[in-house]
């Protein structure tokens, strides 16, 4: 039932907004450890290569070093990095160092000195004898019989054939007779590129001792529980040895859904006992952390005259680089995230995530969804285009609706078969509607715009994310009552900038009739608050949400009842306002009043609730994004001009922050879409790992970008909340394609669209045209 | 060495061993609102003003801010009494991880002590050396328009803005 929201759905400030602006949050870094050692990691120069010996007879003559760890020094405990739940999808083929480099930047050994300087020096000092193998560069051939095997290593676990350098495969198929009723069939293949995730915070991790002799690990991650059970695992400790805390963290994008460094760190610490710090430069950042995996996208439609989408049919393969982290969920995210936005009778699914000696994919905000999205709307636009028909009525008559349901739910979950679902709420054609009256798309879609070599055209995308993983995803809130009425909210989500501490103590504030600023929110440490997966999966505001509502639900239940017995009325039909607990009957008391009296008058209790929450259903938030692209002819520059995103996240919990969820995306796609690109050399050596040659998008680069947020009410989530972080970085990749398409008349399967790739596409058009 | 500057209206000296970057002499002495962010003065997460003028304090030798006035965003406004590109940062929601936002507030100040009532191109040429990843900048432009507004209309919530840089 619907309810008049006093704190929710308002833009509030973002309660750790003015530290930050500031200077006074603190970060992973932001503290001085008394004798603290900085640490640095040898990486590996060649792509593929065995480890003969490596010699740190010099290194260890450097003043200041004090220790080096090799292969040689650590247990060997296959794993994985992937920040998951347990047990984790991702195969097991990582250690945390190995005697084997599977990609340039790969870890070779470990350095701890007492300053920067000398562990960078000892790093340099290190000496190691390779014996270098043949690189696998090629995705599309890592399959080969003759290809060399990436890991040939007997002990990892649960990699979907090591001979064949599959990492991960997974399929489906619903339905039968493909592609026999339609009357046009669509054939085409996508490419995507390597990106990174770029936060401006790269990794860092500390580690050192409480008192009790246990490890403390102060680390920039989106998963501090699933941090603390990988580094008990990777290093054979037990879990209640190992605190994770998680500051502020500057932004994250799925970048730190990774275990990466803290095993290491937590090694060196054990090593030394001392306190150690790893700092990730931007170029490790870039090489050596985790990418967006590069996808070859396969794509074949069927479609009857009348409009009626009969067949999709999706072949990926994913470039999950030298380790398989996040390799079958990402890929599955392609499929489950895509197909059932469109209504198909036949629908296929195959996905092979494949090993190659290049950088590691992992989870990228989107999650595979974003290169599925590129293939699929481009080709929707082009089913239209066949049909003579506005792609925006094409979508409307072809999207899924309100109470319909998809057999890919179903068919596909992440990393296994999916949960059914139907759709309970869904905003899209009104999406639809405002973003195309936004850009102007009657005045502007299919006519011929610009000037001389300038061309203008308009695009379209629609999308769907999900909401947290279904049957899997937990979150667990605590909240406790102080003496003035306040509350301190301690919970396992994990916010990394997004705003979820805000979010969550809006929800919290919103059931205990108080301000969001009356709550005082601590989150992520694993000693200290209750679990949480972490802040993946588009989960937190829906399903963390759920847990501090249902919690807060319990404290405002004993709040009732000792209001009642204070005043001797019956609490039935009491409610809570403004700071006070007020009766059917009209008496009042202040929440100050009844936390003093449950503290120290009368049968003394902490008013408290805790609770979890776990979702059977991953409700999808729709969006349709728009924009308008120049084209110029002369030399393939293309230029957005401006953007449109309207987005259905349900109820926005907090309409400000739900619009910069949206805007950060759309600028994060419209980059990638355009410009960002790690390229290699032959050797798979990438060549831009600096922001002065890897560019994203500045303030001159930005379009400006519009943000409509259309409301539903998902009866599943908190206050009729989905997801919205994800969603937009998955549109401007095929909205550009397709608003290109419309200025100059050519399709883009191959990202990014750089000045180049147009240039070739319009000289190749032009020839072909002479030729003709 | 002994060094010797004016950090946030404040006479300070420190001693330095040579080539120690500003960013490193900041953060070793508590100095955090600086960040780290690709030690090649790409990003401007590190970014201070010397003399009023925003620069990367990562590429940015701590010698050459010798008998120079230093401000880091401590110096730009507290949480007590915020400047009003602080206040509006926040109210715009233009914070999302912070990360870029000392240095983008930096950026912003330079611009409105040179120029009042910038215009979208003039933010726009600002703040280019900041880079943010969160906020695809739309709520950032919002936010220096409304501060740009309020400190001329001089009434930031009826206080007096904070004072900075070279204005000190």
């Amino acid at each position: 039932m619907k309810q008049p929201l006093v704190t929710v759905n308002k833009s509030v400030r973002k309660i750790d907004g003015l530290s930050m602006a500031t200077g006074r949050a603190q970060y992973v870094d932001d503290v001085h450890v008394r004798g603290m050692l900085w640490a640095k990691l040898l990486a590996s120069p060649h792509a593929h290569a065995k480890i003969l010996d490596i010699d740190i007879s010099q290194a260890q003559k450097i003043p200041g070093v004090v220790c080096i760890l090799t292969h040689k020094d650590l247990p060997r405990v296959p794993h994985t990095t992937a920040g998951q739940g347990y047990p984790e999808p991702s195969p097991y083929d990582s250690y945390v160092l190995d005697k084997k480099v599977r990609f340039v930047g790969d870890r070779v050994a470990a350095v701890a000195a007492e300053t920067r300087d000398a562990a960078e020096r000892a790093v340099r000092a290190i000496k190691v004898t390779y014996e270098i193998l043949t690189p696998v560069l090629d995705a599309e051939h890592a399959m080969d019989d003759d290809a060399p095997k990436i890991h040939d290593e007997e002990d990892s676990l649960r990699i979907a054939d090591p001979e064949k350098n599959l990492a991960a495969e997974v399929g489906f198929s619903v339905g039968k007779n493909f592609f026999e009723d339609s009357d046009y069939i669509f054939d085409r293949t996508f490419v995507t590129q390597y990106a990174q995730h770029c936060p401006i915070e790269p990794h860092i991790t500390m580690a050192w001792f409480d008192e009790q002799d246990r490890i403390v690990i102060r680390t920039s991650t989106q998963v501090p529980f699933h941090a603390r059970r990988i580094v008990a695992q990777a290093l054979r400790v037990p879990v209640k040895r190992v605190r994770v805390i998680k500051p502020r963290v500057g932004g994250g994008f799925g970048a730190k859904q990774e275990v990466l460094n803290e095993q290491i760190v937590a090694a060196l610490a054990l090593a030394t006992h001392r306190p150690v710090k790893l700092e990730y430069t931007r170029a490790e950042e870039t090489i050596s952390a985790r990418t967006r995996h590069p996808m070859i996208i396969h794509l074949r439609s069927g479609l009857k005259k009348d409009g009626t989408i009969t067949d999709f049919d999706l072949d990926v393969i994913s470039n999950t680089g030298a380790y398989g982290t996040h390799a079958l969920t990402v890929g599955c995210n392609t499929g489950s995230k895509v197909l059932p936005l469109y209504r198909a009778k036949n629908v296929k699914f195959n996905m092979r995530a494949v090993y190659t000696n290049m950088p590691v994919g992992g989870a990228y905000r989107g999650y595979g969804a974003t290169q599925g999205a590129f293939a699929m709307e481009c080709l929707i636009d082009e089913m239209a285009e066949r049909l003579a028909m506005d792609p925006l009525e094409f979508r409307k008559r072809n999207h899924i609706r309100l109470g319909e349901s998809s057999p890919v739910f179903k068919a596909l979950g992440e990393g296994r078969e999916g949960v059914a679902q139907s759709i309970e709420s869904c905003g899209l054609d009104q999406c639809i509607d405002l973003g195309a009256r936004e850009i102007g798309w009657r005045e502007k879609h299919g006519k011929p715009k610009g000037k001389g070599p300038i061309k203008r055209g308009v695009g379209v995308a629609c999308l769907m994310q999900g909401s947290s993983i279904p049957g899997i995803d937990m979150g667990a809130a605590t909240i406790k009552m102080n003496e003035d009425g306040s509350f301190n909210l301690l919970m396992g989500a994990t916010d990394l900038g997004t705003g979820s501490d805000t979010v969550l103590a809006q929800i919290a504030a919103e059931v205990l009739g108080i301000r969001e600023s009356d709550i005082v929110v601590y989150s992520s440490d694993t000693d200290m608050t209750p679990f949480d997966v972490g802040a993946y999966a588009s989960s937190t505001t829906f399903l963390s949400g759920m847990a501090v509502k249902k919690a807060a639900e319990q404290a405002r239940d004993q709040i009732l009842h000792v209001a009642g017995k204070m005043l001797e009325t019956d609490p039935a039909d009491a409610i809570l306002q403004d700071g006070m607990v007020v009766m059917a009957n009209g008496r009042r008391l202040s929440l100050k009043e009844v936390a003093l009296h449950s503290l120290y008058i009368l049968d003394q209790f902490q008013i408290m609730g805790s609770s979890s929450h776990i979702t059977h259903t991953s409700p999808p938030p729709f969006a349709a994004h728009f924009c308008e692209v120049e084209v110029d002819e002369e030399t393939g520059q293309v230029t957005v001009l401006s953007y449109v995103a309207a987005v259905d996240c349900g109820t926005a919990i907090n309409p400000r922050l739900a619009e910069g969820q949206t805007e950060g995306a759309v600028l994060n796609g419209i980059s990638y879409a355009l410009v960002e690109e790690i390229c290699f050399d032959p050797k798979g050596r990438p060549r831009n790992a600096t922001w002065q040659y890897y560019k994203i998008f500045n303030t001159q680069d930005a379009p400006p970008i519009k943000t409509i947020l259309v409301p539903t009410w998902e009866p599943t989530g908190p206050y009729g909340a989905k997801s919205v972080s994800e969603i937009s970085i998955n549109g401007p990749m095929p909205c550009i394609a397709n608003a290109i398409y419309d200025a100059i008349g050519i399709r883009l399967r191959e990202a990014p669209f750089t000045a180049e790739k147009v240039l070739k596409a319009l000289k190749l058009r032009a020839r072909g045209r002479r030729m003709e | 060495m002994k060094l010797e500057m004016k950090l946030n209206g404040k006479d300070v000296s420190f001693e330095i061993a040579g080539p120690e970057l500003l960013l490193d002499l900041l953060r070793d002495n508590g100095y955090f609102g600086a960040k780290r962010g690709c030690d090649n003065g790409d990003c401007g997460s590190c970014a201070v003003q010397v003399d009023g003028k925003s620069i990367c304090s990562c590429i940015y030798f701590a010698g050459q801010a010798h008998g120079r006035e230093v401000t880091t965003i401590e110096g730009l406004g507290t949480m007590e009494h915020p400047h009003a590109l602080q206040e509006t940062f926040v109210e715009c929601g233009a914070v999302q991880c912070g990360s870029c936002i000392p240095g983008m507030l930096l950026s912003a100040k330079e611009l409105l002590d040179e120029c009042p009532s910038p215009k979208d191109a003039d933010i726009r040429e600002a703040l280019d050396g900041n880079l943010c990843r969160c906020t695809g900048y739309t709520k950032q432009f919002e936010a220096v328009k409304v501060a740009a507004k309020r400190i001329i209309e001089g009434k930031s919530k009826g206080r007096k803005p904070a004072r900075g840089g070279k204005s000190r």
